[in-house]
């Protein structure tokens, strides 16, 4: 009798589900090729006053930059996540896969899995540009730097997942995406360091996931020991089982 | 072995909130044989067709599939299915062989994929993308992907929807193709040209309910009895002599055209008879049978395509 083997056929479908996205074009560009630039432009326009003496700017572009871009990275990545699920639910290719011994959850790991191998190869690309144009950068802990970037796009694609259940269309989910996480960013400690935010402000940034993964990839940039903040992994942990319990209880296949 | 049921419904009902799509629906399929589930759009074809498949839970009733529970059973019975479905799609972007590629890694047994599209007429689409295949070539790619596991039981439903009547028959000759490789094949449609031509029996679907299931020449000797023959002859006195028949019930001349209606095989041997033991000349002879579709008119009161 032939059983399911737990996520039988992970491997093949997630090393297609990466070839079909590199023959998408705007994926890639949006995915991969504007936050590069960004950090590119950025860093070269600024980059020059890095040299000065700790002015608020150079903190900001010593540490802000990067992490500004890494954050972007992980929301882009979330946003193709959602954009995906949505436009594979509305043309029945959810629907279809459900109907072969490929278990619902391989399909969903596999995205998770194709999602953290784009972010990867992004900051890759972003710290192989960064070597020649940006000067700051040349000792910070580049692995542990990757895997909190990884460990917190993994947390927020759960978030990813939940809005991808909620909305119904492909059309909507792709700008509803956007508005729910582009709607952290001001809380986030991302711009304004939240000790100055207004104490409104203080109790948002406290509640949205946004601000750990921020806080986190900050500290590893700067060369904190991951010890030194094991209250963000443990948010980031909180927020994972949170929205995937709750995404599992709503997802929709069709 | 001809008589043994692959698939077993049993008194099926689902609804989707106050809509009930499928009522009390019975029937059962037979090992070897193309059976079709067949009725307008909206009848609940698909639905039932995806209870039996597993993809729904029907709200009463009991289905056996190949003597396994599709929903509870599904580790063991999706191996031994392949399934086709309405509307499906696939990722734009994966080409043809990927898409067999995967489905085989997906089943501990597999046919050879490449024989497979050979088979189909795939084979120069090898390398394609999914969004650049033509209609017809999408449904020969998803029978494929239905057949990739060697599926004692293939579900096709709506297989032949929006293509047109060129790449349709095609698609005919390959499920006939299926079935005389000794697979069973369950069908859904709504054209019934293809049920009659295709299906060994079928089950008409109306509102939920199944309203009659035979073969297609049995539905329409009990439901549609009447034959037709038209004859264009000159010869004077024609239309009396055929009134006389045994079998015709009327007779309805139009200038030398005369419709005969009447019911039972014998009609059209007593018209040929008639028409050489009085030695009339014929300039046209046709004779017309009940189909399907007329089957469905007198059940139902309605056409298929209202």
């Amino acid at each position: 009798m032939t059983r399911h083997l737990p996520l039988r056929g992970l491997g093949k479908l997630t090393w297609l589900e990466m070839k079909i996205f590199v023959r998408e074009p705007m994926g890639l560009i949006g995915s991969v090729v504007i936050p590069v630039l960004m950090f590119l432009v950025l860093g070269r326009t600024f980059g020059p006053r890095l040299a000065e003496a700790a002015s608020p700017t150079t903190v900001l572009l010593r540490t802000g930059l990067p992490v500004f871009v890494a954050v972007f990275i992980a929301i882009s990545a979330v946003l193709s996540l959602v954009a995906i699920i949505a436009i594979y639910r509305e043309g029945g290719i959810l629907k279809r896969l459900r109907a072969t011994p490929l278990s619902p959850v391989t399909i969903l790991v596999t995205h998770v899995l194709v999602k953290l191998v784009l972010t990867a190869v992004t900051v890759l690309l972003m710290v192989l540009a960064g070597r020649r144009y940006y000067p700051a950068g040349a000792d910070v802990p580049l692995l542990s730097f990757t895997a909190a970037l990884l460990f917190s796009t993994w947390s927020i694609l759960s978030i990813g997942f939940i809005i991808a259940s909620l909305v119904r269309t492909a059309r909507f989910a792709p700008p509803l995406g956007s508005l729910a996480l582009y709607s952290m960013l001001p809380f986030c400690g991302l711009f304004v360091p939240i000790d100055a935010l207004p104490p409104a402000m203080q109790a948002i940034s406290r509640v949205i996931p946004l601000t750990y993964a921020v806080s986190l990839l900050s500290g590893i940039w700067r060369g904190d020991p991951w010890s030194a903040h094991g209250g963000d992994v443990a948010a980031l942990l909180v927020v994972f089982g949170a929205c995937t319990l709750i995404a599992s209880r709503v997802f929709r296949w069709e | 072995m001809a008589d043994t049921p692959v698939v077993r419904v049993s008194g099926i009902r689902k609804a989707y909130g106050a809509t009930v799509a499928v009522d009390d629906v019975s029937f059962t399929v037979q090992a070897g044989e193309i059976f079709g589930l067949i009725g307008p759009n909206g009848a609940g074809k698909t639905t039932t067709l995806e209870c039996v498949e597993g993809l729904r839970r029907p709200d009463r009733g009991r289905i056996e599939v190949l003597g396994l529970d599709p929903i509870r059973d599904a580790g063991a019975l999706q191996p031994r299915i392949g399934v086709q479905l309405q509307e499906a799609q696939l990722q734009k972007r994966i080409k043809v062989w990927e898409a067999v590629d995967l489905w085989a890694a997906l089943y501990d047994t597999s046919i050879d994929g490449d024989r497979l599209l050979e088979q189909l007429g795939l084979s120069d689409k090898r390398d394609a993308w999914f969004m650049t295949l033509s209609g017809g070539q999408k449904q020969r790619l998803f029978i494929a992907l239905a057949l990739i596991n060697a599926p004692e039981l293939v579900f096709l439903d709506e297989l032949t929807t929006g293509l047109d009547p060129q790449a349709r028959r095609a698609i005919w000759d390959l499920v006939r193709g299926i079935r005389d490789r000794g697979q069973t094949v369950f069908l859904t449609t709504h054209l019934m040209e293809e049920a009659e031509r295709l299906c060994d029996r079928v089950a008409i679907i109306e509102h939920g309910r199944i309203v009659d299931h035979d073969t297609p020449a049995g539905l329409v000797a009990r439901h549609c009895p009447e034959r037709t023959v038209t004859v264009t002859t000159a010869h004077d006195g024609a239309a009396a002599r055929f009134a006389g028949l045994d079998s015709a019930d009327t007779v309805r001349r139009d200038g030398e055209r005369h419709t005969i209606r009447g019911r039972g095989d014998d009609l059209v041997t007593e018209v040929i008879h008639c028409l050489s033991e009085h030695r009339m000349r014929v300039t046209a002879f046709r004779t017309e049978e009940p189909t399907l579709e007329d089957v469905f008119l007198t059940l139902t009161g309605h056409s298929i395509r209202d």
